[in-house]
């Protein structure tokens, strides 16, 4: 006999992890489609905006209205800084070199953070309600379930801005054409570092989120892998892709876990990443390539 | 193209090694080589035989992606899949050692084989995310098949060949430095023949390629194989070499190891599969003799990790924004100032 109310709430939780997923995958597509950088320091991005809320908010005992946005903007100049310095002298480079400048990116990150602040985990302090939510006679853990209404809220607003905002409609003129972007008076360089800037301050909240779920450590990177396969799943340049992909894998996930046991969590989301690119090679919503000669 | 080496056969044009300077340095560097064992102790041999084996699978890697152009994160896997299958060949059934590490090669060619399928329809970093796919399946068939010995691995005793028992590092030398320099001569070789040029033509444009009628999955599944062949057979060396094997042993850092050796050797060099092994092998070795000599009593050995983390990732991307071609190509610059030395430079 199914327990329908215990698949309820896997399902429940799985989705909300999903929309974390949905956020730091947004992160990634903003990048990738202004500047066609795989970045694979996605889940660095994420753990340095973590630590910079930890130093923030438990270091410098800085109220939390001023930490989060502190910590944002702080993980925005990493971003720009990161563009400016090693993304922009590979423009015109092949996508292998890009991509793995980003590994390499990581790496540093990572031994950035623990050179300041040490390999051990930490706890974020908790800034989310604690009171149990129930959807129905579903339990969800709170902060899952903030974490993913935030997420949703950032994600929202981050579509509104891409819409109407001046700087997102050049951005989204430079993702469809970058030549035509020129043309039309668009500065696309600086469109370039927007995009970074953005994308690394989309990370960092992710990464606040994330870390206040499960702690931050050094080791927080691992979290980019599953927002990898989101973006692969979804289709690298698919916003839509982003979101969709990103509830998928989650789902896949916590069903993984709940059903088959931890160890098959990973397993699970790259056996579907690599059978749905098998039948889409593009991804669920990526826009495919038309070759010429 | 260097000047003062006029070539009058298409043979001489072919030919791996084209002047008098270089057979010569060949012969001092085979002399070397030979001589190594006899005078390093025990860390540098143990040293020598590690690079050794990071070279057959930088080299294995650099067919896939420095010449054929698929970027693969999954070299560690197809080690993996090499050390278990030698391994479990040792213990169960003691068969020969060079049998073994044939076996070894063919099944992660096999392995590669599979993870290839993809690569007609899935493409570029599509494709590099599938071999990332195949890293953590493979771990995980390591971690929880029962003929792998689950987390706890499986540990064997000393290869044997011609009757000699290979436990030390001295011993392994004379199996793994040879092993090694024929896999290199292979990968060399490979590039005069018509695959290893239909691999070139793959890299430079795939749809081209195919018009010129270049078959192109067969092509892409045979670089894929051979890449697997050459990790597999570098995955048994390293199986005899530690004589324990875990599924941590072949983390997707290892395979990220091996494609930043190739970047900052030169893909699409033979020589930089061996300049870029040597010195991402070295470089911690480097680091971690420099902390050995700063006094002790500072608590600076914490940060010898992180330090090694940020000088690796620091040498990627320094590597790809100011020297592309990587040591390789320095290397060819250095050749080049010699070349008519002192008359000319």
């Amino acid at each position: 006999m199914m327990d329908w109310g215990y698949l309820f709430e896997v399902c429940l939780t799985g989705l909300a992890g999903g929309g974390l997923y949905a956020l730091a995958a947004l992160a990634f597509v903003l990048v990738y489609k202004a500047t066609r950088v795989v970045n694979l320091a996605i889940g660095e991005l994420l753990m340095a905006g973590g630590y910079l809320f930890f130093t923030f908010a438990a270091m410098w005992a800085l109220p939390l209205w001023l930490a989060i946005p502190a910590a944002v903007l702080a993980s925005g100049m990493l971003g720009g800084l990161i563009e400016r310095l090693v993304i922009r002298p590979l423009l015109g480079e092949p996508p292998i070199s890009a991509f793995m400048v980003t590994v390499g990116l990581g790496s540093i990150l990572v031994g950035l953070v623990e050179i300041i602040w040490g390999a051990d985990q930490r706890r974020l302090p908790d800034f989310m309600p604690t009171k149990p939510v129930m959807v129905g006679d579903a339990f969800l853990a709170p902060k899952v379930f903030w974490g993913a209404v935030i997420a949703a809220v950032f994600i929202a607003a981050v579509l509104l801005v891409f819409r109407y905002w001046r700087g997102g409609v050049a951005l989204r003129a430079t993702a469809s054409d970058q030549a035509a972007a020129y043309v039309v008076g668009i500065n696309v360089p600086r469109v370039f570092s927007l995009s970074w800037v953005v994308s690394a301050m989309l990370a960092a909240v992710s990464g606040i989120i994330v870390g206040s779920i499960g702690g931050i450590s050094s080791s927080m990177g691992v979290f980019g892998l599953s927002v990898l396969v989101v973006v692969i799943v979804g289709g690298l340049d698919s916003v839509l892709g982003a979101l969709v992909a990103g509830l998928i894998v989650g789902l896949v996930e916590g069903l993984a876990a709940a059903y088959l046991g931890g160890e098959f969590k990973l397993l699970a989301t790259f056996v579907v990443l690599v059978g749905i690119l098998m039948v889409r090679p593009y991804g669920l919503f990526g826009t495919r390539d038309i070759e010429r000669l | 193209m260097r000047i003062g080496t006029l070539k009058e056969s298409y043979v001489a044009d072919a030919a791996l090694f084209d002047s008098r300077t270089q057979r010569a340095w060949l012969v001092v560097a085979a002399a070397c080589l030979v001589l190594l064992p006899f005078v390093a102790n025990d860390y540098w041999l143990y040293m020598a035989c590690l690079v050794a084996i990071n070279i057959a699978s930088s080299a294995g890697l650099n067919i896939l992606t420095g010449y054929t152009g698929l970027v693969s994160l999954g070299q560690a896997a197809f080690m993996g899949l090499g050390a278990y299958t030698v391994a479990i060949l040792q213990i169960r059934w003691g068969t020969p050692l060079l049998l073994n590490l044939l076996a070894g090669g063919v099944v992660a060619m096999l392995g590669g084989v599979v993870v290839g399928v993809p690569s007609l329809r899935v493409k570029g970093l599509y494709l590099a995310i599938v071999t990332i796919a195949a890293t953590f399946i493979a771990h995980f068939l390591f971690a929880n098949l029962e003929f792998t010995g689950g987390t706890s691995g499986l540990s064997m005793s000393p290869g044997r060949l011609f009757g000699v028992e290979l436990d030390t590092s001295f011993r392994l030398y004379w199996l793994i430095v040879p092993l090694t320099m024929l896999m290199l001569l292979g990968a060399a070789n490979l590039f005069r023949t018509r695959i290893g040029r239909a691999f070139i033509a793959i890299r430079d444009r795939d749809i081209s390629a195919e018009v010129l009628g270049i078959p192109l999955l067969r092509y892409k599944l045979l670089s894929f194989g051979l890449s697997s062949f050459y990790a597999g057979v570098a995955g048994g060396l390293w199986a005899y070499f530690f004589r324990v094997i875990t599924p941590e042993s072949f983390p997707l850092s290892m395979s990220i190891f091996f494609l930043a050796a190739i970047i900052v050797g030169g893909m699409g060099s033979t020589l930089g599969s061996i300049l870029g092994a040597v010195f991402m092998t070295m470089v911690p070795e480097v680091l971690k003799l420099v902390f050995d000599l700063l006094p002790a009593s500072t608590n600076l050995a914490v940060l010898l990790s992180p330090v090694r983390l940020i000088i690796f990732g620091a040498l990627i991307v320094g590597f790809l924004i100011f020297e592309p071609l990587g040591l390789a190509e320095m290397w060819r610059r250095i050749r080049r100032f010699f070349h008519l030395w002192p008359f000319r430079n």
